[in-house]
């Protein structure tokens, strides 16, 4: 006879876990209490949201399925945020809550929510356990579903009684996964590959545009090849930065809102769009009618469902990205140039770089530049949401896949830093550092005391403009200046992390950036780079919500481009 | 816009149904009606949803249902050759007299069936598609309609197709 919570240990193990971020509680008792002498480790966080967003760092750095575990009642509900932003980005998470006992279920009891019926839109799928007998299955079932087909969160709310429940330890045919109804895609449909070959190899003007499904699928590699066999440039969703490196001569970086002008112009002109693993998000497409107006469109994705949903493909080819790459690339032998198309790409690129002032002041981009030459190839970074999001996708020179970890769908402040603790432990060898807003930093600030506690060695720069900073922006350029409640008073991150055990540092002029990275990465433990950028400097190119991509507020800046 | 019925076969778990209708309100698709009930084969239950929308929506509402974990099968029966039933319950105000007469003259030609009666109230069962139901609740009114039920529509193909598992 084991117990529930035996089970669930037992579980998690033959799953691979080996590490679990949580906060305990009353009805999570027994699980903690096995978990004392487990040898899973159990990191415990400050805030349950930040035990979410840590399993869904781990989940992004090691493409493994990250765990964590909640009470009952406030404790479950503080993981929503985490699981919403694990399903808009289709990341590998099982979340366990605790729940009231069997018998006090529905009965409005002391921490009792209905955390399946919250969690029903914001995860793929999710479990009451209702008897410790089927806990062995749905566990199995849970991982299964999580880190299969298009990924995503799976809760399993389990009540204490379940957790003490001794039942028969067995390992039969109702201990297996019963999923009639589940039976993800991998291959592509044979027909539509050729197809989508005639088109690759008759096009003039071929673009890949590529996102986080091709970060899911591992299929960078493949994309590469196919994208140099062909000579096609690639331009990359914010998801799907690092599945090309950005310096590789073929890619364009990032388009859509805050993509380059080249990217978007190569889209605009294209004509045909390659893309995999994408969903059309408006941030995007801007205006979904003069997306890729002369193009024919080629779309491969896992989802069906994601298939005609923004754009009707000519080419819809649902499987798994690596799978169906590979299948094509075995159809395209030879390279095939597009001389003219590559050197109209190449003006682009040339003409349009992306820029920033050089007036000697401390610009944001300039940091992240730095930091880009400072770590060459190494690093895992992690952002938070708003400009620092945006400058870092922009400026760092990404080398590999899950390099860049971010909210991408909910754009959830406050996802970064606890995300950054869960990439550390995936890749333990690898400096984290976590690019953040003031703002951003300030909702799950409070993790300092477990990075501290665990001495988990981020290194936080915060691009202090004390300011909301992008929604000011859209108040500067949509709203006639009017900067209504975007405006924050000075903190002295330093001071806070200090207080908090973990070394710091201000700067405030650009010549003392360099030297402060280096300090912060030589450092052993944590540390915390409060850095006082321009106040009011702005993202740039800027698509207006709504308009046609290649339609750019391209910002007045003088000097300084990539490169 | 028009009118689809899909039969879809889910688990018989609890909470399967506000999975599926939640999935209706979270992306604003509109359920005309809904049926619910256990089918042929165990542990299995078949949801029959009538919803309308243009082409595109309704391609999404297929998808969408399929993805939830706890459907099985997901067929637009309207698609193909299919028969459709619905059923209504009407409690009429009918004293004894003419009125009850006609009433009853009424059910018969709709083949309907007096399954109570009371002191001065008829209580008709009928069953047939939408049109049928419409046109006798239109026949009935002027007597006085107290109460009246209608089921969702259930429906199934014609011929030995068959809504089987497996996606
Ligand atoms: C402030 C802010 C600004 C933003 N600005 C921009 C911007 O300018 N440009 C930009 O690009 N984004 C921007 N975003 C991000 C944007 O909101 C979306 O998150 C992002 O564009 C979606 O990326 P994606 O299309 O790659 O899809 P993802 O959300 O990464 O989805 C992955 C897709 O791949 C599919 N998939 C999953 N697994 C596989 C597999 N194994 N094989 C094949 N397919 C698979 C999925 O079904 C899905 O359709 C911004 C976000 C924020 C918060
Ligand atoms: C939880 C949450 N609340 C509100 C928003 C809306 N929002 C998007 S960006 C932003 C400002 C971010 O400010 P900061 O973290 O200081 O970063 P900056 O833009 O200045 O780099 C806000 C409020 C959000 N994305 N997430």
């Amino acid at each position: 006879m084991k117990s529930g919570a035996q089970i669930l240990i037992e579980g998690l193990k033959e799953q691979g876990v080996d590490i679990i971020f949580g906060y305990p509680g009353g009805v999570v008792l027994p699980i903690y209490d096995e978990l004392y002498d487990a040898d899973i480790r159990h990191i415990l966080v400050r805030h349950e949201q930040a035990a979410i967003h840590a399993a869904d760092g781990y989940a992004r750095a090691s493409g493994k399925t990250g765990v964590c575990l909640a009470t009952s009642g406030p404790g479950a509900c503080n993981l929503v945020t985490g699981l919403a932003t694990a399903y808009m980005d289709s990341i590998p998470v099982v979340a366990i809550t605790g729940q009231v006992p069997t018998s006090l279920l529905g009965n409005d009891a002391f921490q009792e929510s209905d955390i399946t019926g919250i969690t029903m839109p914001v995860t793929k799928h999710n479990y009451l356990v209702q008897d410790a007998r089927d806990l062995k299955r749905i566990i199995r079932e849970a991982f299964y579903i999580a880190g299969t087909g298009r990924k995503g969160p799976v809760l399993i709310d389990i009540p204490k009684d379940v957790s003490t429940a001794m039942v028969p330890d067995t390992d039969g045919p109702d201990d297996q996964p019963r999923l009639r109804g589940y039976k993800p895609r991998c291959q592509g449909h044979s027909r539509m590959i050729q197809r989508a070959v005639d088109l690759l190899l008759q096009a003039k003007r071929p673009i890949i545009y590529a996102g986080g499904g091709v970060i899911l699928s591992d299929a960078s590699t493949e994309l590469v090849t196919l994208a140099e066999r062909l000579c096609m440039p690639v331009t990359t969703t914010l998801m799907g930065l690092g599945c090309i490196p950005t310096d590789h001569p073929l890619n364009l970086g990032m388009l859509g809102m805050h993509g380059t002008e080249y990217a978007n112009y190569a889209i605009t002109e294209s004509d045909l769009l390659f893309s995999i693993g994408v969903r059309f998000d408006d941030r995007v497409t801007g205006k979904i009618e003069a997306f890729a107006p002369q193009a024919k469109v080629i779309h491969i994705d896992i989802d069906p469902a994601e298939i005609g949903k923004n754009k009707q493909p000519d080419v819809p080819i649902v499987g798994d990205a690596k799978s169906v790459l590979t299948d094509i690339i075995k159809k395209i032998p030879e390279s095939c140039p597009h001389p003219e198309w590559s050197e109209t790409v190449a003006g682009w690129k040339k003409n349009h770089p992306l820029r920033y002032n050089s007036d000697g002041k401390l610009y944001p981009q300039f940091v992240i530049k730095t930091l880009a030459k400072i770590l060459a190839d190494k690093g895992v970074i992690v952002s938070e949401v708003g400009q620092n999001q945006m400058w870092t996708a922009q400026w760092f020179k990404f080398t590999r896949p899950r390099q860049w970890i971010s909210s991408g769908g909910l754009g959830t402040m406050g996802y970064g830093f606890p995300a950054s603790m869960g990439a550390h432990f995936a890749c333990p060898d690898q400096p984290v550092v976590v690019l953040a807003g003031d703002g951003s930093f300030q909702m799950n600030i409070q993790e300092l005391g477990t990075v501290a506690q665990y001495n988990i060695p981020v290194k936080v720069i915060v691009l202090n403009n004390q300011f909301l900073g992008m929604v000011r922006q859209w108040q500067q350029l949509f709203y006639e200046h009017r900067y209504s409640y975007t405006e924050l008073p000075e903190v002295h991150f330093e001071r806070i992390a200090k207080a908090y055990g973990i070394e710091g540092a201000t700067v405030t002029r650009a010549s003392d950036v360099e030297a402060a990275i280096r300090t912060a990465l030589l450092h052993p433990g944590p540390y915390v780079l409060d850095i006082r950028v321009e106040r009011e400097e702005n993202v740039f190119p800027m698509v207006p919500a709504g308009a046609n991509i290649s339609e750019m507020i391209v910002g007045h800046h003088t000097e300084h481009e990539e490169g | 816009m028009t009118a689809h019925i899909f039969s879809v076969l889910v688990e018989d778990s609890p909470g399967v149904l506000s999975r599926v209708t939640g999935l209706f309100s979270r992306r604003g698709f509109n359920i005309e009606s809904l049926a619910v009930g256990h089918c042929e084969q165990p542990d299995t239950s078949r949801i029959t949803i009538v919803v309308t929308g243009n082409d595109v929506q309704i391609e999404q509402v297929k998808k969408q249902l399929n993805k939830l974990i706890e459907v099985i099968k997901v067929l637009d029966v309207s698609e193909y050759e299919h028969v459709e039933r619905e059923l209504a319950l009407i409690k009429i105000r009918a004293e004894p007299g003419t009125a009850r007469s006609e009433i009853m003259q009424i059910a018969g030609i709709f083949r309907a069936k007096i399954i109570d009666v009371g002191l001065d109230t008829l209580v008709v069962e009928v069953t047939g598609d939408s049109g049928k139901i419409t046109a006798i609740e239109d026949l009935l009114k002027p007597y006085g309609i107290l109460e009246l039920v209608r089921t969702g529509k259930i429906a199934l193909q014609r011929g030995s197709a068959l809504v089987s598992s497996g996606k």
